[in-house]
């Protein structure tokens, strides 16, 4: 038995090979209503990605003027007039949840139009394929280079791109870094060596990955890479507007000389434009396939190579299943734009979209969190008192240092004293000073009498007031008894 | 049994293994793939080389050892300012400037959580027998130099200097029958007010007179130059019913305190001080 499985073994061994080279794809240039879009796409996110560091925003002196920027030593965040602390992240999680949202919405109504317009790896690889075009010319040109021998001519054309790749790989890196460090700063210090190993360490691995990324591995990034593919048709249904190829106005396909009868045949001349024009090197003739990014180059090869033909356009577009399926029957289209499932996913967002804008109008240049002690959970004292111990953390979010008033609400009788200031006075308020954008943390103890019948859990509010705005943050806490 | 076929729907070759109708396409790895994990695992010797993870081997790069090592020396570097000071100032000065409060109350909770929980608990919230360091009242004093001399020089040990109290055995020496014990015990409850028997409470109150008030203090209020606790608060160190204060009288027990002076150097007995003064008792 052990022998028959062994020859087969080798049997399939022979076969098929357990790994596969990658078959480099050569997009031939393309122009069109849709390039256009691309191109446009492509400026105004480049454009806002390597322009944004250099905004200034005035936000007085000791504070940065960057109008972007996330300041790591110091656990700032700056965004125009927000100046985000750690202890906001939840704004940071928001942001995601409505990327997320934003993406699952989108795709439910158009396809993978951020796989094809928006995404860094399309724009990018966008970008360096213009390069390679502008270098080593289009499709044809570069299959022909790359096929000849070694020549002058090779050397040249293949350095020339390559350098010109690495340019644009280390402005892509530089212009990361200006996110994380002051961007007047950091590019001088750059140039002249001085910025330290850490800016060079991530300038080097943020370049080196946009070179080899858009560079090298362009669609394999997409396939074997990238986990939004693998999961974006669980978005699909068939009211979804995707790339799609009309097969029942095309098929049958075939050649077609100039005179012949279209009686009989489809429109599909088998010219195989929409394959030469693809950056993923599919043929979207297939159907629906992963590999698809959805940039719809393949419309705009068509529509030209139909216009040329003399029938109408759109033997590729951007369709939905069901449309495909009424228009093969002769029935007329319908676009269902409004669905449970876009309804869901808007919803959703502007539920998170509504809770952040209630986040960031109700925010604070004060807070106060408040931990009640759990060891001991309460003290009994030597006439019967009751007193608990919390830990005050306040956060100062302004450049003054400030003194806050801290009292509390809700519990009656009660008695306050803050550790280290045992000799202040006992009128239930206590004075905490807090340095300019910082934490200040005290310890107070709150004693009630023994006549006051404490429950288990007594909840209450601390207050704390800031005397020159008169801005106030609550926290609540409780008070434990026996 | 094995046989490589091909999927007809996808024209993918499958593995040829068949689970219960459903079978795997051998899709082919990209070769890239493949080098990257080789390139991987090169990386991982080469890494290796630079920053050896071997205990007691430095590389080229330092390591996450070497770093902690600079690290800890960089930090003992920062703390010697306030160490400095803590050894030259005496604890009241301590607590009332503010960065050297906040350094001794910081070092203090490290040192009490390694030396002083097992016993008094976490936060100083004490348990039977073991008193409690959060509430207001101290067997042996509450002042700063009160807490000083108790953590440095302990209690009931060896130390000449430890502090000491014993309470008479009234009940296994026969000083006291049960019935008496029970009066006292009685009487002692009363004085919170707590009493099940008042005319035994009554009873016991001349028999307190006697035997207890050279050490409890006149009315119980305790005498803290003999250790002798109060008795007419809320706070009881072995239990408050009736049977808990007679087993005391009759066959008291008595906690031990080690002197950590020897163990724990001046200054952090000093952050201790701190530390324990800033639980909840501290008094002026």
């Amino acid at each position: 038995m052990t022998d028959v499985y062994a020859d087969q073994e080798t049997q399939s061994r022979k076969e098929q090979s357990l790994y596969a080279s990658r078959v480099k794809v050569y997009p031939k240039k393309i122009w069109g209503q849709i390039r256009k879009l691309k191109w446009a796409t492509l400026v105004v996110l480049l454009g806002i990605y390597y322009i944004a560091p250099w905004l200034r925003w005035d936000r007085g002196p000791n504070a940065p003027d960057q109008a972007f920027l996330i300041d790591m030593p110091h656990r700032r965040a700056y965004f125009l007039w927000l100046e985000i602390w750690p202890q906001e992240v939840y704004f940071l999680v928001g942001l995601l949840l409505l990327g997320a949202l934003g993406m699952f919405f989108v795709t439910s109504l158009f396809g993978r139009i951020w796989c094809g317009y928006t995404c860094p790896q399309t724009v990018w690889t966008d970008l360096f394929m213009w390069v390679e075009r502008l270098i080593e010319g289009d499709r044809a040109q570069r299959i022909r280079l790359d096929k000849s021998g070694f020549s002058l001519g090779k050397l040249w054309r293949k350095s020339a791109k390559h350098t010109a790749w690495v340019v644009i790989a280390i402005l892509t890196g530089g212009a990361w870094i200006m996110y994380f460090n002051d961007a007047q700063t950091v590019v001088p210090q750059i140039l002249n060596g001085t910025a330290g190993i850490k800016v060079y360490g991530f300038l080097a691995l943020f370049s080196g990955t946009t070179y080899l990324l858009a560079g090298w591995a362009r669609e394999q990034v997409c396939i074997y890479m990238c986990p939004w593919p693998r999961f974006q048709s669980a978005m699909y249904d068939e009211d979804t507007l995707a790339v799609t190829y009309r097969d029942w106005r095309g098929e049958q396909r075939g050649k077609h000389k100039k005179g012949d009868s279209w009686e009989g045949r489809g429109d599909c001349i088998d010219c195989r434009a929409c394959v030469a024009v693809c950056p993923m090197g599919i043929d979207i003739r297939d159907g629906m396939q992963l590999e698809c990014i959805g940039c719809g180059l393949c419309i705009d090869a068509c529509n030209q190579i139909m216009d040329r033909v003399d029938l109408p356009r759109g033997l590729i577009g951007y369709d939905s299943q069901r449309n495909q399926d009424l228009q093969a029957t002769g029935k007329p289209l319908r676009f269902h734009f409004i669905r449970p499932r876009t309804i869901v996913y808007a919803t959703i967002f502007a539920v998170i979209c509504g809770i952040m804008a209630w986040g960031l109008l109700t925010r604070t240049t004060v807070e106060v969190n408040v931990l009640h002690d759990r060891n001991p959970v309460f003290v009994t004292l030597a006439d019967g008192s009751i007193r608990n111990g919390y830990t005050i953390r306040v956060l100062n979010k302004t450049r003054d240092e400030k003194v806050y008033k801290l009292s509390f609400d809700g519990l009656a009788y009660a008695t306050m004293s803050v550790v280290g200031q045992e000799n202040s006075s006992a009128d239930n308020i206590a004075r905490l000073t807090a340095a300019p954008n910082s934490v200040a943390t005290y310890h107070v103890f709150l004693t009630v009498p023994p006549e006051l019948e404490v429950d288990e859990a007594h909840a209450f509010d601390f207050v704390l007031t800031d005397r020159d705005t008169g801005a106030v943050a609550h926290h609540e806490t409780v008070l434990r008894g026996p | 049994m094995a046989t490589p076929k091909t999927d007809e729907l996808t024209g993918v070759a499958t593995t040829g293994h068949e689970w219960d109708g459903l079978t795997e396409l051998n899709n082919p790895l990209p070769r890239w793939w493949l080098y990257t994990l080789y390139a991987c695992i090169a990386f991982g010797f080469v890494y290796a080389f630079f920053v050896p993870p071997f205990p007691g081997v430095e590389g080229i790069i330092p390591t996450t050892r070497a770093v902690l090592a600079e690290q800890v020396a960089a930090a003992r570097e920062d703390q010697a300012v306030f160490l400095n000071g803590i050894e030259s100032s005496d604890v009241a000065q301590i607590r009332g400037d503010g960065e050297l409060f906040a350094f001794a109350t910081a070092g203090g909770a490290a040192t009490f959580a390694e030396n002083c929980a097992p016993c008094h608990g976490a936060g100083g919230a004490g348990a039977p027998g073991y008193p409690s360091l959060a509430d207001d009242v101290w067997l042996w004093g509450g002042t700063l130099e009160d807490i000083h001399t108790t953590i440095g020089h302990g209690i009931r040990n060896d130390d000449p200097d430890s502090r000491f109290s014993e309470m008479l055995a009234f009940g296994r020496d026969g000083i006291l029958n049960g019935g008496q014990i029970g009066d006292v015990a009685n009487y002692v409850l009363s004085l919170t007010g707590k009493a099940e028997d008042p005319e035994a409470a009554a009873r016991g109150q001349e028999i307190f007179a006697e035997n207890c008030v050279a050490c409890h203090g006149e009315n119980a209020g305790g005498e803290q130059s003999l250790g002798g606790p109060a008795l007419n608060d809320a706070i009881w160190l072995y239990g408050s019913t009736l049977a808990d204060i007679r087993a005391q009288v009759t066959n008291p027990r008595h906690g031990v305190m080690p002197a950590w002076n020897g163990r724990l150097d001046e200054a952090t007995i000093k952050m201790l001080t701190v530390y324990v003064s800033t639980l909840g008792g501290y008094k002026e």
